[in-house]
């Protein structure tokens, strides 16, 4: 594997990236060298944490297909089990859980295998009806309705949601594209985070409005518009160059990712308000868990996979 | 060396991949011994995870108490148990003549010994009545500091009489060392309230 083998999305989202975080980071050394009073050590945990997840997201991207499906299907793992971790689950239903979690592999087999109308079924109907017969099996009834229903649920969060982004990346060009699908998962990976750091910039510098105050305090129309509005112009910028999206898609682009970022957020937000939690969980210091991270990412994968296969190009 | 392969390339990726660990207060474990670690009890994964939270230069030190009756129960269990596991047999229920021998050698030695007052592993997710084993061995060793650690999820994750492993992030709350007491109830009344203000720091999703 060498830098020019690398498709051309790649080598740019590596060094666009990079270039972000090499900026970040100096920030965050010139921050603490000038107010060395102030507490930095959030930041600087996030930072860091940034730099491993682009290295891990962007060196599986480099490896192959198979490199890729396995990144997925593992984030697939590491959101279910975070999401089961954190709901309350019966204790009758350990078994069911298992046939939950066998479903990521499953699925990522028939995104492998290239076999469209299965990846698009199985979760939705297959998966939908079977985990109900298997806790039907069990014959308890206390909670059944609860147990079916967020178990559900957090299958299609973790692993129906993002395995579109697998899907994505495969998806082939009905004419020449350096790149491929690759350049529309790079495209939705990085307009999606960067669109959640950037309404929260927009937030912090000129928010006022809250959003949705019971759901996320923090949150502001201000913060929401200023980040969507950014979005678009780097969807704008980027997409016709890295895909077949013309400047009017591209813009439309930007505001499926700029609005579906902000309500993944909220819906995170709402479930662990819900339940009481600060964070999904710890894997990722500085950020939380996993689920706090790809929260916006569970809305805007699906929305922009279905934008682009609707505008029938690849 | 096949403790060393078993618990780097079986034993952490299963408690730090298939599982994970959120660890909280890490900074308060040993970096070495003699200490007793005391710790809640609810599935045959505590013993992995506890010596999963040490750097594996340590693993040497590291001795799980448990029973005899049980984990010798036959020639090939007896061998992965004290061989491969690391156990130190403890005879149950009265009868032998110092059921604490072993675990009070290795203390002398400076090894970390793991201890799980509860006996048995109970119900899952349960904390039952802790047993007076732990007193009889900090009474001989007075000054070796005795450090609890609750854990939460394992009980999900391989309870009691299952085999299937079903993967859960699970919870380790380190706490701080506490003394030696000479007043047995007291000394039994402080563990049992540091293991509960150790549960009471996390929020534990209810299983039941």
């Amino acid at each position: 594997m060498s830098w020019s083998g690398l498709p051309e999305p790649l080598r740019y989202a590596i060094l666009g990236v990079g270039s972000i975080l090499v900026a970040a980071s100096a920030l965050v050394a010139l921050l603490t060298a000038l107010k060395p009073a102030k507490d930095f050590s959030e930041l600087k945990l996030r930072v860091r944490t940034w730099w491993i997840m682009s290295a891990v997201f962007l060196g599986a991207l480099a490896f192959n297909r198979i490199g890729m499906l396995c990144f997925f299907a593992f984030l697939s793992f590491l959101a279910l089990k975070e999401f089961l971790s954190m709901i309350p689950t019966r204790r009758a239903d350990r078994r069911v859980l298992f046939w939950a979690y066998l479903a990521i592999p499953v699925q990522y087999l028939w995104i492998g295998m290239d076999w469209y109308g299965m990846f698009l079924v199985f979760i939705p109907v297959y998966m939908f009806l079977f985990l109900a017969m298997r806790t039907v099996l069990i014959q308890e009834t206390d909670g059944f309705l609860k147990a079916v229903g967020t178990l559900h649920w957090g299958l299609m969060v973790s692993v129906y949601a993002l395995s579109h982004g697998a899907w994505l990346a495969l998806l082939k060009p009905t004419h020449g594209v350096h790149g491929g699908g690759l350049g529309l998962l790079l495209m939705l990976v990085i307009l999606t985070q960067f669109n959640d750091v950037s309404q929260y910039a927009w937030g912090r510098l000129f928010g006022r409005t809250p959003a949705l105050p019971k759901v996320s305090p923090k949150k502001t129309m201000e913060g929401l518009l200023g980040g969507v509005a950014t979005t678009i112009t780097l969807a704008v910028l980027l997409a016709p160059r890295f895909t077949l999206l013309s400047w009017s898609e591209s813009l439309m682009a930007g505001l499926i990712i700029g609005f579906g970022g902000f309500i993944g957020d909220v819906v995170i937000s709402a479930v662990k308000r819900d339940l009481h939690l600060k964070d999904s969980g710890q894997l990722l210091p500085g950020h939380g868990g996993i689920l706090d991270r790809v929260d916006s990412l569970f809305f805007t994968t699906p929305l922009f996979f279905h934008f682009v296969k609707y505008l029938d190009r690849y | 060396m096949l403790r060393w392969l078993f618990y780097t390339l079986l034993v952490r990726p299963l408690t730090w991949i298939v599982l994970g660990l959120n660890v909280r207060h890490r900074e308060r474990l040993p970096t070495g011994g003699p200490v007793i670690l005391v710790a809640n009890h609810n599935s045959h994964l505590d013993t992995m995870v506890l010596i999963s939270l040490f750097p594996l230069r340590l693993l040497p030190r590291l001795r799980p108490v448990a029973a005899a009756d049980y984990f010798l129960s036959n020639r090939l269990m007896a061998w992965f148990s004290l061989s491969i596991i690391g156990i130190i047999p403890v005879v149950r229920g009265g009868g032998a003549a110092d059921p604490l021998q072993g675990a009070s050698e290795a203390l002398g030695r400076g090894d970390i010994v793991i201890l799980f007052p509860e006996g048995s592993r109970g119900e899952p997710e349960l904390l039952t009545e802790f047993k007076k084993g732990l007193w009889h061995l900090a009474k001989r060793h007075p000054l070796v500091p005795i450090l609890p650690v609750f854990l939460h999820g394992l009980g999900k994750a391989l309870p009691r009489g299952e085999a299937l492993l079903v993967p859960f992030f699970c919870d380790v709350f380190v706490g701080t060392a506490m003394p030696w007491n000479e007043d047995r109830e007291a000394f039994m009344a402080d563990l049992r309230e540091g293991m509960a203000a150790l549960a009471a720091e996390g929020q534990l999703a209810p299983w039941d």
